[in-house]
């Protein structure tokens, strides 16, 4: 599967996209599904909780294990999506479709830090 | 997501990766390749989940040939099982049948499960987890000293488990020629065709046992006939498996895991394997008999349903009125669409209590059933 070239990647394998209205949303990658396997089960962040780049701020569960996910900026915590707790295999099926959460950014600069799809691939192929 | 918390297995990445004579069957087809207990072995094809449901609905198969079997042969092959393994050997009476049990230290510690098939007088078939193989193997040859009998380690054969409500009907689409003998198979029983028997298979043992809470067969044959064994199978619509969907199958059928639910560390009677440990006879001197005989077991093995959102994983905090405990394997379910967890807890602790497992930050509910939580295709846990 090709990666998207319009989001941002942290090395930890969460995707980035800056919305619009300034907000940035995050899921994670496919070779990230890919690695976990079928996904039974999501713990995400309530929003108002405010997080920093790099914090553990999500929980992703498969059949096998059990994964932190990270938040790839600082910010505050906008929205989770309760659909993909309902689903949560929906990311096997669409990694880069279903997003965990969204947070206010509050230093968009922070995304600049961030992989580029080309850059994402060389961390993943490794 | 860069750090697994928790990994599958306990024994993952050991040492340097043995493989089995399916290997390249495997990666031929797209089995992601996992170390386990020191062989590199498919987790999956695919999807686990699928694979799951397969075993639980029609047939699928495993490559099991990284356990080992070891064939004992000897005047002596019985007084020595006797005295080697908790369970006795001597209710082995009908040529065939097998036998489950622990093999232990003198303290009563686990060394490994094993089964054992009764094939003929003074000959046995012992099969053995694949990470403890060398161990055991070891401690089999120390203790047959004095004894009139000889073990042989079998890694010329290969182990395929067939396994699902239409494991056998589909085997013997593939096999017409084995139907005959296997027909008449009851569960925990075995048929074998010794060398030179048979045009086609000289060498096979069939055995109606298997991992999974499902009928179905569990088949060695000499390695360079495996590959078109599987092909065989896979051609009459037998689907592979990976060690991932065994685990959970196993899970569900209230099995226990050597080296997760059970080790050195632990006796069979805290790890909800009393039914395997054969008291009856006074005079039997098995190895660690007096050691369980000398101290009552203080923690009991129970299954655990979770009552909130959430998965149980192996080792997180069971909090209960008795104490602490933990639990030993966790998954989610797929049968019953929720997660179970086998615990060791302490005594008093009583089917239909509600304990708390600790999950990361939380204390989630789960009720204490005794297990199986699902076999046969049906989740048993409604019942309860």
């Amino acid at each position: 599967m090709t990666t998207p070239a319009n989001l941002k990647y942290a090395k930890s394998h969460e995707w980035a996209k800056l919305e619009a209205d300034g907000t940035v949303t995050v899921g994670i990658t496919d070779h990230a599904q890919e690695a976990l396997g079928d996904v039974v089960f999501l713990e995400l962040p309530e929003a108002g909780r405010v997080v920093k780049a790099g914090q553990e701020v999500a929980v992703v569960e498969s059949v096998k294990a059990a994964s932190d996910i990270y938040a790839p900026i600082s910010g505050e915590i906008i929205e989770s999506n309760g659909i993909a707790v309902d689903a949560p295999e929906s990311i096997n099926a669409d990694a880069y479709g279903t997003w965990l959460f969204k947070i206010k950014p509050s230093n968009i600069a922070e995304l600049d830090g961030l992989l580029d799809a080309a850059g994402y691939d060389a961390v993943a192929n490794d | 997501m860069d750090r697994l918390v928790r990994a599958p297995f306990p024994l993952l990445g050991q040492t340097m990766a043995q493989r089995t004579p399916l290997y390249d069957t495997h990666v031929a087809a797209n089995g992601k390749m996992v170390d386990f207990a020191g062989w590199d072995m498919p987790i999956h094809y695919g999807s686990q989940l699928e694979e799951h449901h397969i075993v639980r609905k029609d047939a699928g198969m495993f490559d099991v040939s990284h356990m080992l079997g070891i064939d004992l042969v000897g005047a002596d092959a019985l007084p020595f099982l006797r005295h080697l393994l908790a369970n006795d050997c001597a209710k082995l009476t009908v040529e065939g049948k097998a036998l489950y049990s622990c093999m232990l230290q003198e303290d009563g510690g686990v060394i490994d499960d094993l089964i054992v098939y009764f094939l003929a007088s003074e000959r046995y078939r012992i099969v053995v987890n694949a990470g403890t193989a060398d161990k055991d193997l070891a401690w089999m040859r120390q203790q047959i000293t004095g004894f009139n009998a000889e073990l042989t380690p079998r890694r010329d054969l290969a182990m395929i488990a067939v396994q699902g409500p239409n494991a056998r009907e589909r085997f013997w689409m593939a096999f017409p020629v084995a139907r005959a003998k296997t027909v008449l198979l009851s569960p925990f029983q075995a048929t074998e065709w010794v060398a030179g028997e048979g045009a086609d298979l000289s060498e096979w043992l069939i055995a109606r046992t298997g991992y999974t809470g499902e009928d179905g067969f569990e088949i060695a044959v000499p390695v360079d006939e495996a590959a078109g064994v599987w092909a065989a199978l896979q051609a009459v619509g037998v689907v592979p498996c990976g060690l991932g969907a065994r685990d959970t199958l196993r899970l569900e059928a209230g099995m226990n895991l050597y080296g997760q639910d059970m080790d050195e560390r632990v006796n069979p009677l805290e790890s909800g394997l009393t039914w395997t440990v054969d008291f009856k006879d006074a005079g039997r001197d098995f190895i660690g008999r007096k050691a369980l005989e000398a101290t009552p077991p203080k923690r009991t093995f129970v299954g655990l349903v979770l009552q909130d959102r959430g998965v149980l994983r192996a080792h997180q905090a069971v909090i209960t009125a008795h104490g602490e405990g933990e639990t030993t394997s966790g998954s989610f379910a797929p049968t019953l669409g929720l997660s179970v967890a086998l615990a060791r807890v302490p005594v008093g602790v009583q089917f239909g209590d509600t304990v708390q497992v600790k999950i990361r930050d939380k204390a989630l509910n789960a009720k204490v059933v005794k297990p199986p939580f699902a076999r046969n295709g049906k989740s048993l846990i409604q019942e309860k």
